[in-house]
């Protein structure tokens, strides 16, 4: 098998006392998307914060594409090629599109001032492939729908060239239609040969757009299985009871 | 959604919209004129003499000074209440260096004097504002408390270097930053109006131009030369205005050499464009360019709108906020310069309740406590509106009990206008 693009290893993290992600390993590899799957407080979302640089991790390692990798903060994150969709977004809501999609990697003029018409120029050519609605350019943020700010966080991902994509729950406020442009995403980007960790709490999305599912109940990994091996319902009874049902067998 | 229900062909612009102005600062605008004219009437025309408005500007610099650094500090959800309280320490001690310590080493008059004075001021400022920022960014302590705290240290490290006495007189250098004292005359007024006609005009038709290129849609050429001619008449009306302000016959008398004469008499001098209205000038255009085109100002304000979205973003804020206190301090300490040779002399009360005046000057300027929105030129405005309100009540002879009940209501009421204003009009 080929070298994973991303391997984390016995990864822990404390919170006060609370183990909230405990000796966690899993893989991913380049054009593939695994998904994880769990209760809230599960740990999903945590064991990802750590790869993001969102989180320190206690303990453990990850490894990128075989190297050893030290990541601290989010910026350490974006060296790796490492982009995140945060469920709440993560967009500053009094900033224009632009603004947002470059925000902490801005365009600067020779001069070193930030470049605004570029941006802009940069922004209207993304989002003509991503999104081609896509009008409001000039307004904050907040004026914008639900799939209209998600399309914006995508674009800062794929504007980017992100090797390794995490998306956390990147259709909770959307709507069918928007969902499924979101689904069509996935798609393609997995075929430009991305990464992609997709955190959700909808079974059968996860089954739709996955390889393969992880499944974290308090703070420990029940099991990675591939979606064509197992059934919902054993996925499911993974959730629930934190059992891996065809290790038992 | 809504957006489907728009009809295809858009709606006709309205004049303003074609202008493409800000109705929020238009409204500021015609309220700053309408308690200029209120007060005209009141006063049988007494409030817009060029003498009236000529002290009304140097008045209002020291407070807006450190308005333009309280926006930044507002836009982050932060407060500063120890800025009267900085501004006072850096002010005992510029005073005493160039009053007591230098004259020691260098002659009494030594041209260096005033400059190691504001350059101590200015280091001084700079530190207290990064220790605030230190202790509010990496302590994890609240604006609010850090800075009541700072409220009584600060003001009272100034008197203790004083021993509470009043430093005086101040160095001649020194004091051409205090209004009066420090004026640029007829000549070099309109000279300097000219040129920022000259480069407002350049800077309107380049990012028009700079829009044009990259294809995005810009304002009717007859919006942008409006737009032009307005800026022209602003500055040229505010020049011809000073520049009428006459220096009385008996001021030249005591040093015609100075205005340019051998006599006194026909001397006809003007006092033109202050010193300190030039530095407020350049704080405002070094200011607004940090807010708008540098990234230290673009995540001032991402911070302001979403602390966490700034963070994931490889944004330091914590080492954003005491950059941010930091220039709060600097700015607190250049307004201690201006404040401080306006009269003359330091004393231990100099800048007293200015944070509540600087903090209601950000407000009334726009700048929302819930962070994320605020304008330089908003604060700016506040600060004259705040300052109009006060003498023009002065002059007209209002008790000093009143003066304050309206101030405090009227901060109050543009508040609440501004909150009826974002909700009608759909902003956050």
């Amino acid at each position: 098998m080929t070298t994973p693009l991303v391997e984390m290893k016995d990864v822990s993290i404390a919170f006060g006392g609370v183990q909230a992600v405990d000796n966690v390993s899993i893989s991913l590899h380049a054009g593939e998307v695994v998904g994880l799957l769990g209760h809230n407080g599960a740990g999903k979302s945590t064991l990802i914060k750590m790869l993001s640089g969102a989180y320190k991790m206690d303990s453990g390692e990850i490894f990128i594409e075989g190297n050893k990798a030290t990541i601290q903060t989010p910026r350490d994150a974006r060296e790796y090629n490492i982009e995140t969709i945060y469920q709440t977004l993560a967009l500053a809501d009094n900033l224009d599109a632009a603004s947002n999609l470059f925000l902490g990697r801005e365009l600067t003029t020779g001069m070193g001032f930030v470049d605004d018409d570029r941006m802009e120029a940069e922004t209207r050519k993304i989002m003509a492939r991503l999104n081609p609605n896509f009008k409001k350019l000039k307004e904050p943020v907040s004026a914008l729908s639900g799939g209209q700010r998600q399309s914006v966080a995508i674009a800062r991902a794929v504007y980017f060239n992100a090797k390794i994509l995490i998306m956390d729950e990147p259709t909770a406020a959307l709507g069918v239609h928007e969902t499924a442009m979101v689904a069509e995403l996935i798609q393609e980007l997995k075929k430009q040969g991305l990464g992609i960790f997709l955190i959700s709490h909808d079974t059968r999305e996860m089954m739709e757009l996955c390889d393969r599912v992880a499944v974290m109940k308090n703070g420990q990994m029940v099991g990675t299985e591939r979606v064509e091996d197992v059934t919902e319902d054993d996925i499911l009874s993974m959730i629930i009871l934190g059992k891996n049902p065809k290790a038992a067998a | 959604m809504s957006e489907a229900h728009e009809p295809a062909a858009p709606p006709r612009k309205s004049i303003i919209q074609s202008l493409e102005i800000d109705t929020r600062m238009l409204g500021m605008i015609g309220a700053f004129l309408l308690v200029c004219i209120v007060f005209n009437i009141l006063t049988d025309g007494r409030f817009l003499t060029p003498r009236n408005i000529f002290n009304l500007t140097i008045q209002t610099v020291s407070v807006a000074i450190m308005a333009t650094g309280m926006v930044f500090v507002i836009v982050t959800r932060n407060i500063d209440l120890s800025v009267g309280a900085i501004l006072a320490a850096t002010s005992a001690l510029m005073a005493m260096t160039q009053v007591r310590w230098l004259p020691e080493l260098f002659e009494i008059g030594h041209w260096a004097i005033p400059w190691i004075a504001v350059g101590v001021g200015v280091l001084l400022g700079a530190l207290i504002g990064a220790f605030n920022g230190w202790l509010i960014g990496y302590q994890g302590i609240p604006a609010f408390i850090v800075t009541l705290g700072g409220f009584l240290v600060w003001r009272n490290v100034g008197w203790y270097q004083t021993a509470g006495q009043t430093i005086g007189p101040l160095d001649k250098t020194f004091m051409t930053f205090g209004g009066i004292n420090g004026t640029l005359g007829g000549t070099t007024s309109w000279v300097l109006g000219i040129i920022a006609v000259i480069v407002a005009v350049i800077l309107i038709f380049k990012s028009r131009s700079t829009k044009t290129k990259h294809g995005f849609p810009v304002k009717p050429l007859w919006a942008e030369a409006s737009l032009a001619g307005i800026t022209t008449v602003s500055i040229l009306g505010f020049i011809a205005i000073l520049t009428n302000y006459a220096v009385p016959e008996r001021v030249v008398a005591r040093d015609p050499s100075k205005y340019g004469c051998e006599i006194a008499e026909g001397c006809n001098a003007v006092y033109g464009l202050p010193i300190s209205v030039l530095l407020l000038i350049a704080i405002t255009g070094i200011m607004t360019i940090i807010a708008k085109r540098t990234r230290f100002g673009r995540y001032i304000f991402a911070t302001g709108g979403n602390p966490d979205a700034a963070e994931l973003s490889g944004i330091n804020t914590r080492m954003l906020t005491v950059k941010i206190f930091a220039l709060m301090g600097v700015l607190c300490a250049i307004a201690a310069v201006v404040a401080s040779s306006r009269l003359q002399n330091h004393s231990n009360d100099l800048g007293t309740l200015d944070e509540l005046r600087v903090i209601a000057a950000a407000v009334i300027g726009g700048t929302a406590l819930s962070g994320g929105i605020g304008t330089i030129y908003g604060a700016i405005l506040g600060a004259l509106i705040m300052q109009s309100l006060q003498s023009g009540m002065a002059m007209v002879g209002v008790d000093a009990p009143l003066q304050n009940i309206v101030v405090g209501g009227v901060l109050v009421v543009a508040v609440w206008l501004d909150i009826q204003y974002r909700k009608r009009t759909g902003a956050k």
